[in-house]
């Protein structure tokens, strides 16, 4: 078989990542069961081949936090957005597919900021074009152009954020080019 | 609740029980979303999302309550193969709906795929008639002869079957 070895480094997450899953379905994280736990990672890892995801080597954590805690309100905010409109509004809700793209054009950059566009309630994927990398989104309760203008914006910034987080260097001075946090037209 | 209840277990469960309360109201949001929702894809935002907060307030109540450090990991597993698996569902269930035209038309304001949906379908139409003209010069008219031949063949034997 001839696959592309895949460095150490690169499989890390993934092998820190199977170890904690090992540890809290046991539930004991003594160092024993972690080693054993490391030691099924690696095999796992080894048989179960996957393409590589490709991490740019930067993770800001500085950055992520506030990430998250932003990410989190949002959540409880539109998830209250949501109920409102559900109880209120109902069958004459408006939606729109809009179309926002993305700056980056690596897989994991799109994904990432697909993930969490995904998790705010009111705003769903519907379709990704990779070759363009963008994103069509259906967004609940837009109605007219500004509140489509509104959507792009969100993502793009979502999408801002992540770069930063943990972006590519050339991602990061492109972004940086543009002068954010000013959002790109509307494209196509 | 324990027998011998001090301060900071009383204020525990009742955090607990607003944190309960709240995951809960979030499940009745998405069931009267599902029930008042028009169409597939903000039938998808009420079904996939709000559970999103309402496990989180769930788990984090399951936690408080279990005051053990080894329930934490889980808990935190389990919130994170939500957030990693719902994205995914509600794409497909949302990309197969809008590809099979589960929605209204009337209901959107703007739809900015479908003239991209158009433009492809067009392009595509034009590569297939192109491809038959070429093919058309060497096999075309036999091809043709033999597809209708084969057809009739086909029909006939269907129509014939439960007679004979």
């Amino acid at each position: 078989m001839s696959r592309k070895r895949i460095s150490f480094r690169t499989e890390l997450p993934l092998l820190v990542w199977l170890v904690v899953v090992w540890g809290a379905l046991w539930r004991d994280f003594s160092p024993g069961n972690l080693v054993f736990g490391a030691l099924i990672a690696v095999v796992v890892a080894r048989i179960f081949y996957l393409p590589p995801v490709e991490l740019s080597g930067r993770f800001n954590v500085l950055r992520a936090i506030p990430f998250a805690a932003v990410f989190l309100g949002k959540v409880v905010a539109a998830s209250f957005q949501v109920m409102y409109l559900a109880v209120f509004r109902g069958p004459t809700v408006t939606n729109a597919v809009v179309a926002v793209p993305l700056r980056s054009h690596s897989d994991l950059m799109v994904t990432a900021t697909g993930h969490v566009i995904s998790l705010i309630p009111g705003s769903l994927v519907v379709e990704v074009d990779r070759s363009t990398s963008t994103l069509y989104i259906h967004g609940l309760n837009v109605r007219n152009d500004v509140d489509t203008a509104k959507l792009r914006k969100e993502v793009q910034d979502t999408e801002a954020s992540l770069i930063r987080i943990m972006g590519t260097r050339a991602e990061m001075d492109a972004l940086r080019a543009e002068g954010w946090p000013a959002t790109r037209g509307a494209g196509s | 609740m324990t027998p011998n209840a001090t301060g900071v277990d009383a204020v525990i469960d009742v955090v607990t029980a607003v944190l309960l309360i709240a995951g809960a109201l979030m499940s009745l949001g998405a069931a009267i979303g599902l029930l008042r929702f028009p169409d597939l894809m903000s039938r998808m935002h009420a079904a996939t999302k709000p559970q999103v907060l309402g496990l989180f307030l769930v788990l984090a109540a399951i936690g408080l309550q279990m005051r053990e450090w080894w329930v934490w990991p889980i808990l935190a597993v389990a919130w994170i193969f939500q957030l990693l698996t719902v994205p995914v569902s509600a794409h497909m269930v949302g990309r197969a709906g809008y590809r099979t035209k589960h929605l209204h038309p009337e209901l959107l304001s703007t739809d900015e795929l479908e003239a991209v949906v158009l433009r492809a379908a067009g392009q595509r139409a034009a590569e297939k008639a192109q491809e038959a003209e070429s093919a058309m010069p060497h096999t075309g008219k036999a091809r043709n002869g033999g597809n209708a031949r084969n057809g009739g063949n086909g029909g006939n034997a269907r129509n014939g079957g439960p007679s004979a």
